[in-house]
């Protein structure tokens, strides 16, 4: 399959502080990457760079081929290109849920009014929300807003789809209805990089394992290989901190 | 308390009530404007300009408002510029609101959230869409309260305009009191004029305040 998504060489520090180092990654078309670690590993901070909300300091970001440029003006094209959903929803209070998810399609790509409607309608209409079109995002609960999130990000019909840590502020049902959504993206064929701290979900919805660890990938595989015959010592005990056999 | 005296003192309180409204609206229109400009300059963190801004602000804040009148009616004149009293009270009251409403918009533009910004740069927004659809829609209704209060704290401001001899109400009071001693009817129907301008603002701002807080909180 082709490659939609290379990380080469990608480095990153804040101040003196190594964040990301010398990280090179590859996604294919309707590839799902999930990367776990512990925390400070810079696993958020490797998906920000990606989109261009931080800064990188070397290496490059290649989108479809394009070099991902960190000029001011292209960024938000390809922004566009790449949708990114976040732990704490980021859902916009002053406009309901149907603005929301129209905002972007009509300030952004320029579409009419009612063909983004229609879509945002169907979008939610899929996710279980459409009673909730007109409703605003304080009234919605956790698990809700956070799949408003991810239809917001889906109706710009990015390429590649980062969610950072989407379900860490849930409470455990609502994180099941949230990673149901992302399952079924994920047998759609979307190419999604994922942050998560869900074990059993990671395993379910991966394509390939990542192991991040002081900004380096300390372990990769598919995820027979990374859960029932991790390789290193070091994600071994990682994943013992999520098991109380 | 002699009706008679109020019924013959209310043309001479209608008039210095309608001045006093005059002046005061207009001094706040302009302080709303110096106050848009000064925050937006402040947020943008112009070079320069938004350090003219900071001692602008600092000092318009902490003179009092006399002063600051004193030195633009008996000033002006001293550089060749003279303009009417009026004219006067409508700049003093223009830059003294300006100091205070520019610090309440920057401080709600600074209320908004940064992941606001993040969400909707994610998006693709340029900066501008962000600004227009996302950062001041939010910062209105987080600087409403803060805006009200100040148009209401101006309002009352207006009444050390009788010392540049504007004839508006606290002038009307005093010049009564010191011709005819009927000080209880003048300055009950002083009271009473300011709680007529002020009290409406109150309700309405009160108003304003709940529908546009409405869709906000509870975030």
């Amino acid at each position: 399959m082709e490659e939609i998504l290379k990380i080469n060489n990608l480095s990153k520090k804040f101040n003196d502080i190594v964040v990301l180092d010398n990280l090179s990654l590859s996604v294919k078309k309707g590839e799902v990457v999930v990367i776990v670690g512990p925390s400070g590993c810079g696993k958020s901070t490797f998906l920000r760079c990606i989109n261009g909300l931080e800064d990188i300091d070397e290496g490059e970001v290649l989108l479809d081929g394009e070099k991902v440029s960190r000029n001011k003006k292209n960024l938000s094209k390809t922004r566009e290109r790449i949708g990114m959903v976040f732990q704490s929803y980021d859902l916009f209070p002053h406009k309901n849920i149907l603005q929301n998810i129209t905002l972007a399609p009509i300030k952004v790509k320029k579409r009419k009014k009612a063909d983004a409607e229609e879509e945002a309608l169907k979008l939610l209409d899929r996710v279980g929300l459409l009673s909730k079109k007109d409703s605003y995002p304080r009234q919605l609960s956790g698990g809700q807003k956070q799949r408003v999130a991810i239809i917001r990000a889906l109706i710009m019909h990015p390429e590649v789809l980062l969610l950072d840590e989407i379900t860490a502020a849930l409470d455990p049902e609502m994180v099941r209805e949230v990673l149901d959504v992302v399952l079924s993206l994920a047998k759609e064929g979307r190419t999604m990089l994922i942050v998560t701290h869900e074990m059993a979900f990671a395993r379910a919805v991966a394509d390939r394992l990542i192991f991040l660890e002081g900004g380096k990938i300390v372990e990769e595989g598919s995820p027979a290989e990374f859960f029932d015959n991790p390789k290193t010592e070091r994600l071994k005990s990682f994943l013992q901190t999520f098991s109380y056999e | 308390m002699n009706f008679e005296i109020i019924k013959e003192y209310m043309p001479l309180y209608i008039k210095a009530f309608m001045l006093t409204i005059r002046i005061g609206w207009m001094g706040i229109a302009l302080s709303f404007v110096i106050g848009v400009i000064s925050a937006f300059i402040m947020h943008f963190k112009i070079p320069i300009a938004s350090k003219a801004v900071k001692v602008y602000i600092e000092i318009f804040r902490n003179t009092p408002l006399l002063v600051q009148l004193f030195f633009v009616y008996f000033g002006l004149p001293k550089i060749g510029i003279r303009i009417s009293a009026e004219a006067c009270g409508v700049i003093g009251l223009g830059l003294l609101g300006g100091s205070y409403m520019a610090e309440s918009i920057r401080s709600g533009l600074g209320a908004v959230k940064v992941s606001q910004t993040e969400g909707a740069l994610a998006l693709g927004m340029t900066k501008g869409q962000l600004f227009r659809s996302v950062i001041l829609p939010q910062a209105f209704t987080l600087s409403v309260p803060a805006v009200i209060a100040n148009v209401i704290f101006l309002l009352k401001e207006t009444s050390v305009f009788s010392a540049i001899s504007l004839m508006d109400l606290m002038f009307t009071a005093k010049d009564l009191i010191g011709l005819y001693y009927n000080t209880t009817e003048c300055l009950f129907m002083l009271v009473f004029f300011y709680i007529i301008m002020l009290l409406p603002v109150s309700v309405i701002g009160s108003i304003i305040e709940k529908k546009t807080g409405f869709k906000m909180f509870g975030e």
